[in-house]
């Protein structure tokens, strides 16, 4: 019998008796990542997402409002804690715009990585019941986040115009702008990938589950999100650390996109690379954890 | 004639499972055990006591084993078994919700595989959104949806109620709406798991009615039951797992006939000593079933009773008044003579956490003589916790008789009847 890939997808006609359009083999090599297969649930994933955004404000009075307040009471709370009372903020730049800038795609990397690493315990009842292809689940949760994102990244313009025509700010975002696509891309490829990762291992360890929430929290005070880069001297011991952390060149690369900041760009290189390692880590692992998980649930 | 085109192949399918796996869920386990391998000292982490043999831990289990079989357009193939033999292993291979050990699985075509109805229902999503969205998760296509909306909208009979949140929803409804659905599916190669053939007598005859549509229209189906009367009117063929192993295949009256005799071995008493090891879940679970003549003199026989007695552990189902036990007595075809509840009677049995004792009698001089066997179905609630098919049986010897003819009996009773007889008139000699 000639063999076809495994969980090939759904072909021409099947009349002809050589061709199979799924054959489930014991194992799937992990770099067999099927995209085609994918392809044909996009219908799925867009549901998934729908139902994301839709069913999470259902019963809450402000709706869909919260995606605005969310990073704006953030961003107030940083703003006079980190900024007013530790002076930590750039002088000269509005604090709230300054955290604003940091603080939502902070919470949209947190976010990716958080509903990614939980996919495969929330989406058990229905993995263990039906067959779609298990990438689907992180990749609409990857989806609607950036959705939000992309309504605060909105929000985010109308308040920075606001400060420039009320003349307080004179807010004006150089040719950097033009970086924002290649900085979402990066940004969630950097949680998928992660994501993926901790996923796969949380199926083992369940511990992870718990401790992926602080982990993510004490990134955070190693990323530059309530101070910039700027301020942390060079000979500074924690420098390294933040240097070393792949989210940073993005993080400051939002800022300097956002609010003109000075950044040097050359450091997103350590940024994609980084991406392209966990990615393809993440995929692998998560391939082979999603392999035998029906059968440890 | 030429042959119709293969649709399913299955070659040397076998999946393993390995007893006892701890699964290890905390990384200072793994620690532990590596450490205490590396220092020559019995693992920790494996589990103390004898809930699996000591001596086969690790060691493998085949759930399915060498397993090949081929189905053909518009066969509809059964697969029968006792509890364990391996059929929701195969559907679960099938359905690709699980990877095979061994061997390989080929398919032709959209397969859906229907283990659950309503799978992945959002409760806040109206009826509306959750047809698209389980629609997708079943794998139609938005346009597919899209065109049929109205027609499973209808079907499903709840147009008043399907811009409500499915939270709203009567677990009927619910039941009613992801059938409807389903039904709307056109796959194929469908694979079916008898729970569809819970719910309802109306529910039933709409889920079989739609199965035997769908093998009418050419698509081929696999359906997985222990219900041997859905089995003889829908199948054409029927495959036969015992102990994870094809024990035969063939046409549907021969199968089934042969796995129908294969129950007349049943026991009379079955022991549960490892909680484990018994029927149930962490609920409630069974620790014993037996079935004897009362009074008990070590024979059944057509005039005495018969006692069925039960032993329930109650784990952590704090409201015992809401626990009840359903049986079920069924004949050599698999019908069901007649079944009982714990709550007929006893409505205020308290049968909170601890162990439980409970037996009726069926009044002798009442059944056929024949084989019988005991369904048993446990449920806290109102929700099924578990269910066991032919746990425990007997046999009702056919009685010494005195006249002249000795062949079986027709019918399932046999009691006393009062034959009357009176002259209504005198003859005329």
């Amino acid at each position: 019998m000639k063999k076809e890939g495994a969980m090939t997808p759904e072909g021409g006609a099947h009349a002809a008796e050589g061709h199979w359009d799924v054959v489930i083999e014991p194992s799937t090599p992990w770099w067999r990542l099927n995209l085609g297969e994918i392809w044909r649930y996009r219908d799925l994933l867009a549901e998934m997402v729908k139902r994301d955004l839709t069913a999470i404000y259902k019963q809450t009075i402000l709706g869909p409002i919260w995606v605005l307040l969310q990073p704006l009471i953030t961003s107030l709370m940083f703003a006079v804690i980190f900024g007013l009372m530790a002076r930590m903020a750039l002088p000269g730049i509005p604090p709230v715009l300054f955290y604003m800038s940091a603080v939502m795609p902070w919470s949209f990397f947190a976010g990716v990585i958080n509903k990614t690493a939980a996919t495969l315990i929330t989406n058990a009842p229905l993995m263990t019941k039906v067959y779609f292809p298990r990438l689907i689940p992180p990749l609409s949760s990857m989806a609607s986040s950036a959705f939000t994102f992309l309504v605060q990244l909105a929000f985010f313009f109308v308040f920075a115009a606001v400060y420039r025509i009320s003349g307080s700010y004179a807010w004006a975002p150089g040719i950097a702008l033009l970086t924002l696509p290649l900085l979402i891309i990066l940004e969630m490829l950097l949680a998928l990938g992660t994501g993926l990762i901790v996923a796969a291992l949380t199926t083992k360890y369940k511990d992870l589950n718990f401790l992926i929430g602080f982990a993510v929290q004490l990134l955070m005070y190693m990323s530059p999100v309530i101070f910039p880069l700027a301020k942390v001297a060079p000979d500074s011991p924690v420098r390294p650390l933040l240097e070393a952390n792949p989210i940073t060149p993005v993080i400051e690369g939002f800022r300097g996109a956002l609010l003109g900041t000075a950044m040097d760009w050359s450091t997103l290189w350590y940024s994609a690379i980084c991406a392209s390692v966990l990615l393809l880590a993440g995929l692998a692992l998560f391939q082979r954890a999603e392999r035998s998980y029906a059968d440890v649930v | 004639m030429e042959q119709e085109p293969l649709m399913v192949q299955v070659q040397g399918v076998g999946k393993r499972y390995r007893l006892g796996t701890t699964n290890r869920q905390q990384l200072t386990d793994d620690v532990k055990a590596w450490t205490a391998k590396l220092l020559g000292r019995p693992d920790p982490t494996l589990p103390v006591g004898a809930a699996v043999d000591p001596q086969r831990i690790g060691e493998d289990f085949w759930a399915l084993r060498d397993v090949s079989f081929e189905v053909r357009r518009g066969e509809v193939v059964g697969i029968v078994g006792h509890n364990g033999a391996g059929k929701s292993t195969m559907l679960k291979l099938l359905s690709r919700i699980t990877l095979p050990t061994e061997g390989t699985i080929k398919m032709r075509g959209k397969v859906s595989s229907l283990l659950e109805v309503g799978t992945g229902f959002h409760p806040e999503l109206t009826g509306r959104d959750n047809i698209y969205l389980n629609g997708a998760i079943l794998g139609m296509r938005k346009a597919e949806v899209n065109a049929k909306l109205d027609e499973i909208i209808a079907f499903s009979g709840i147009q008043h109620h399907i811009d409500t949140p499915v939270k709203r929803y009567s677990s009927g409804m619910r039941v009613r709406l992801g059938f409807a659905i389903a039904a709307h599916l056109e796959p194929e190669i469908l694979i079916v798991d008898e729970v569809l053939s819970v719910g309802d007598a109306d529910f039933q005859r709409k889920s079989m009615g739609k199965m035997k549509d769908s093998a009418a229209s050419g698509r081929t189906v696999l359906f997985v039951s222990h219900n041997m009367t859905a089995m003889r009117s829908l199948c054409s063929r029927v495959i036969w797992l015992d102990n994870g192993r094809v024990r035969m295949q063939g046409p549907t009256e021969d199968v089934v006939g042969a796995y129908l005799s294969n129950f007349t071995s049943d026991q009379s008493e079955m022991v549960w000593t490892e909680l484990d090891t018994a029927p149930g879940n962490d609920v409630v679970r069974l620790r014993s079933a037996r079935v004897r003549p009362d009074p008990d003199n070590g024979t059944f026989s057509w005039d005495t009773d018969v006692l069925f007695e039960v032993c329930i552990e109650n784990l952590k189902a704090d409201d015992g008044r809401h626990l009840n036990i359903n049986v079920q007595v069924l004949n050599n075809d698999q019908l069901v003579l007649f079944a009982t509840n714990l709550r007929e009677n006893t409505p205020d049995a308290d049968l909170g956490p601890g162990i439980h004792k409970v037996r009726f009698a069926i009044p002798g001089k009442l059944l056929n003589p024949g084989d019988f066997r005991f369904n048993l179905m446990v449920h806290y609630q109102g929700k099924l916790q578990f269910q066991t098919h032919s746990i425990i049986g007997f046999t009702l010897p056919e009685p010494v008789r005195k006249g002249a003819w000795h062949g079986k009996r027709a019918g399932l009773f046999r009691f006393p009847v009062a034959w009357q007889h009176e002259r209504t008139s005198a003859g005329d000699q």
